[in-house]
């Protein structure tokens, strides 16, 4: 089998994954005032890390990348009812949330929304499950 | 008296434990005591100054469902029936059964049928009747079937199942109906209303429910079928279920409820016309046999006929001539039953043409046997009583009003069934005890049977006796209260043995006459069954039916569970077709509003025309990567439209979706073969297209017609204003997602790592798989 030389592709790659990840945290955080989100977030992420797989090939990436992607998926779920078993401790309903606004030394006035971390477990889940069902197949030698 | 119904049940439990120890004491010895102290405590109540008696037990009070317990003349005379030959048949079956059988399974059986009996006479509450009623089919079921390592057991067995199940589930329908048209769960309530039931416009099908009920239980023709094979139980079974009491239940049930429909012509013709064909049936067709039991079961089953006739007739003189009757036909017919157990213990034989010149070898028992055929038989002698309700039963058919066709024709049939009565009655006895003896073909040598399984026998005979010498002894602390609950105009009745030469008389002397011709010339005319029934039997009727229902239900599930995905899909989406469509079609349910549709622009026009040819496209690709990236196109298309509506999370959701379920795609499609350009026949490929193109065309007027229909305000303005002020964002979606809704995505996430879970271990099972 003959291997190509693939400078142009891994060059541009390293670029672009990057830009793609920061997008994609962007995009994450934004999702509560701009369009974006955990679900859009995650599946962009998701889309960065296939890149590197295909330009550098699972050994490299697994090697760079030494993630399990089924326990992000358990870990979602886990924070994201997490989130929604927390609001008992407050006496308020399964899966209520609240915001406030906060004082940051270097970003000023943040406003925090327990809603955000509801977001993350959406995140990491969709992180999780796009990257087991693609390496899965991808794996399977037969 | 609930003790005396449930005391059965409760010892059956016991039984097990007690069978245990069988190889030291027979367990029948201990079951003997119940039905004997039942026995005993209901023969308190019989005497001349009797009243009925009621005790009610809850049960389900809510659905006026108790045991209603009801003890008047004719319940009475059924409960000593149920205990007295219960009694005399355990003691019999100690005698009978080797301690080798598996007694506890009999026992047990025998026991719930006698409750189930007791509670069947006893129940006021017709759904607490019908619940019994259903027991003894159970039970019954379960004895009929009691040698299950015979064939012909499970057959007979499975037969009286089917039929007399299917007439208690129409008994069930007759008793909802009665119970909704009067309110009441009580038959003697039931009773003080029969100005509404009679007229009641359903009157006609109540009638025919449970007259299917009693007359399938009772063996009545066309339903006899069942008790001939039902003759394959333990002898014991058959002298108690099919002679004296479970084929009574019909009659009890027909005697019960006669208050009810003996204003309703319906029911004399029915009944009358029922019970008359079938006693000359069973009679007729009796003198066939050639098997003891298989007499007898047609015997019973004429018998029954007969009584079943009388209480058609409905007149006070056949109601007292049925009372009667079924206690006498109880007692002769209980210990001729014996009597063929007795000779099949013996002799190793049951076949009457192997049988012969047994009266000196077995004296006893053909001493029994003489007594109680020429009682069955109704020869006039006075001391046996079958001759009385002979005779009053011809006395009944003589003077009958209503539909004069039958009432004309009666008598004559009733002769005609009474003389093959008494052929085959001789025939039994004769066939049997006299004629030359023919050893060589028994499997046994025959002896005199020992003392104990001639104790059952003996007391039914003397009772014979007894009965033939005092019918007065009987009548009126006991006949009289019966018949008064069935027809309560009946009056008393003295029983004579001479009544003066009258009708009936003569007709019993005709009986006797042409009964000893025919008996006499018995080979001469018996090719006459070569001709009727010849080929036409209900047996015939019922193995079609049985069988054809197997094959044509198992020939239509085939046909439409073929195992092929595309035929369940064309019946899914083909039923939901013509359902919604001609549903929505008859309720005008397709509207068309124009009136609140937006503008449409050439960018909108341009983006849908694309996914219109990607759609189409991807029909005609006959490669997979192809196909894969024109579906693609439509992928695309629909995000674009999402940006022209102006919904930027849904629109980069699905871009990237598209663009990673593509991935997924190759990577799957790339290890599958490419796609094979199938050969379907022009008629397939119609349906296909009819069915894809109606779907489509109804989604869409469904669609149309939702979106033409504005019947209520949309919800959203609540989210875009508080979205903000409650969620803290301004991006409404992700409020609605994660806050407003947020269990939605909770569960959506999670069906997300299910199906990712479900690929790993998909995957990882199949390598598994391989490697072994």
């Amino acid at each position: 089998m003959i291997r190509p030389n693939n400078l142009i592709l891994r060059t541009t790659t390293s670029l672009i994954a990057f830009l793609l990840l920061g997008f994609s945290i962007y995009s994450f955080f934004a999702g509560h005032n701009a369009p974006g989100g955990g679900f859009i977030g995650g599946l962009m992420t998701a889309g960065a890390i296939l890149l590197l797989y295909m330009s550098y090939g699972i050994e490299t990436v697994d090697e760079m990348l030494p993630i399990n992607y089924t326990t992000l998926i358990s870990s979602g779920l886990a924070i994201a009812v997490g989130t929604g078993v927390g609001s008992f401790i407050f006496g308020a309903p399964f899966l209520s949330h609240t915001f406030g606004y906060f004082h940051f030394p270097i970003f000023g006035e943040v406003e925090l929304a327990t809603a955000m971390l509801f977001d993350l477990g959406v995140y990491l889940t969709v992180v999780g499950v796009v990257m087991t069902i693609i390496l899965t197949i991808a794996n399977d030698q037969e | 008296m609930i003790y005396a119904v449930f005391a059965p049940l409760l010892f059956a439990i016991l039984v097990p434990w007690i069978s245990k120890h069988k190889d030291r004491i027979h367990t029948g010895i201990f079951v003997f005591f119940i039905p004997f102290i039942i026995f005993l405590y209901f023969i308190q109540f019989v005497g001349a100054d009797f009243s009925p008696i009621r005790e009610t037990y809850n049960w389900v009070p809510s659905l006026n469902m108790n045991f209603d317990f009801y003890l008047d003349g004719l319940s009475l005379l059924f409960v000593l029936l149920i205990s007295g030959i219960g009694s005399l048949v355990v003691l019999y079956s100690v005698f009978y059964l080797e301690k080798s059988e598996r007694l506890g399974h009999f026992y047990v059986f025998l026991l719930m049928f006698m409750a189930a009996m007791l509670g069947v006479v006893l129940s006021d509450n017709v759904f607490v009747l019908y619940a019994f009623w259903e027991l003894t089919s159970i039970s019954s079921f379960l004895l009929i079937g009691y040698w299950n390592f015979k064939e012909r057991s499970r057959y007979g067995a499975l037969k009286s199942m089917l039929i007399t199940v299917f007439g208690g589930l129409s008994l069930l329908g007759g008793f909802v109906l009665l119970t909704v048209i009067t309110g009441t769960t009580s038959i003697q309530g039931m009773i003080e209303q029969v100005d509404v039931i009679l007229a009641s416009k359903y009157l006609p099908l109540i009638l025919t429910f449970i007259l299917l009920g009693a007359f399938t239980k009772s063996a009545q023709f066309p339903f006899h079928i069942w008790l001939p094979d039902a003759m394959e139980a333990p002898t014991p079974v058959s002298a108690y279920l099919h002679s004296a009491t479970m084929v009574k239940a019909g009659i009890f049930l027909v005697a019960r409820f006669s208050p009810i429909f003996a204003g309703y012509e319906g029911f004399f013709i029915s009944v009358s016309l029922v019970g008359i064909v079938t006693l000359c049936w069973g009679s007729y067709m009796a003198v066939r046999q050639t098997d003891l039991k298989g007499i007898l079961a047609f015997s019973t089953i004429s018998q029954l006929g007969m009584i079943m006739a009388m209480l058609g007739f409905g007149t006070e003189a056949a109601v007292f001539a049925a009372v009667f009757h079924i206690l006498n036909h109880a007692t002769f017919k209980g210990s001729l039953f014996m009597v063929a157990g007795i000779i099949d213990h013996e002799t190793g034989t049951r076949d009457i043409r192997k049988l012969g010149g047994l009266i000196t070898l077995m004296p006893m028992t053909a001493t029994l046997a003489v007594f109680a055929t020429f009682s069955m038989a109704g020869v006039p002698l006075p001391f046996l009583n079958g001759f009385y309700s002979k005779e009053l039963f011809f006395d009944a058919t003589i003077d009958l009003e209503g539909a004069a066709w039958l009432s004309q024709a009666i008598p004559y049939l009733a002769v005609l069934g009474s003389i093959f009565t008494f052929v085959y009655s001789m025939y039994f006895f004769f066939g049997v005890f006299t004629g030359p003896k023919q050893l060589e073909q028994l499997p046994k040598k025959p002896h005199e049977a020992p003392f104990g399984m001639l104790i059952s026998p003996i007391i039914l005979v003397l009772g014979v006796i007894l009965i033939g010498i005092f019918p007065e002894m009987v009548n009126a602390p006991f006949l009289q209260h019966a018949a008064e609950s069935v027809n309560k105009n009946v009056e008393y009745h003295k029983v004579y043995f001479w009544h003066g030469f009258n009708t009936p008389l003569m007709m019993s002397l005709t009986v006797v006459g042409a009964g000893i011709i025919l008996f006499v010339t018995r080979r001469k005319w018996d090719k006459v069954y070569h001709v009727l029934p010849g080929k036409l039997s209900f047996n015939r009727v019922y193995n079609f039916i049985v069988e054809k229902m197997d094959t044509y239900s198992a020939a239509i599930t085939n046909t439409y569970m073929t195992g092929s995905l595309r035929t369940y899909m064309v019946l899914i989406l083909g039923a939901t077709l013509i359902v919604t469509a001609g549903y929505m079609f008859l309720t005008d349910g397709f509207t068309i509003n124009v009136g609140n549709l937006a503008e449409v622009t050439v960018l909108e026009v341009a983006v849908v025309i694309t996914i219109i040819i990607g759609a189409i496209a991807t029909l005609f690709m006959r490669n997979n990567i192809a196909a894969i990236l024109v579906t693609g196109i439509v992928g695309y298309g629909v995000a674009t439209l999402f940006v022209i509506y102006r919904a930027p999370d849904i629109a980069l959701t699905q871009l990237v979706v598209e663009t990673v379920s593509i991935a997924l795609f190759l990577l799957c499609f790339y290890h599958l073969p490419n796609l094979q350009k199938r050969e379907e026949a022009p008629k397939t490929k119609l349906t296909n297209f009819f069915i894809s193109a109606g779907f489509g065309l109804l989604i869409t007027l469904v669609g149309i017609s939702a979106h033409s229909s504005d019947w209520f305000d949309s919800i959203s303005s609540y989210f875009v204003e508080n979205s903000y002020k409650l969620g803290g964002g301004d991006n409404i979606v992700n409020v609605i997602l994660v806050d407003f809704r947020g269990l939605d995505t909770l569960f959506e996430i999670a069906v997300l790592g299910i199906a990712a879970l479900a690929v790993v271990a998909l995957i990882k099972m199949k390598k598994k798989k391989g490697a072994e």
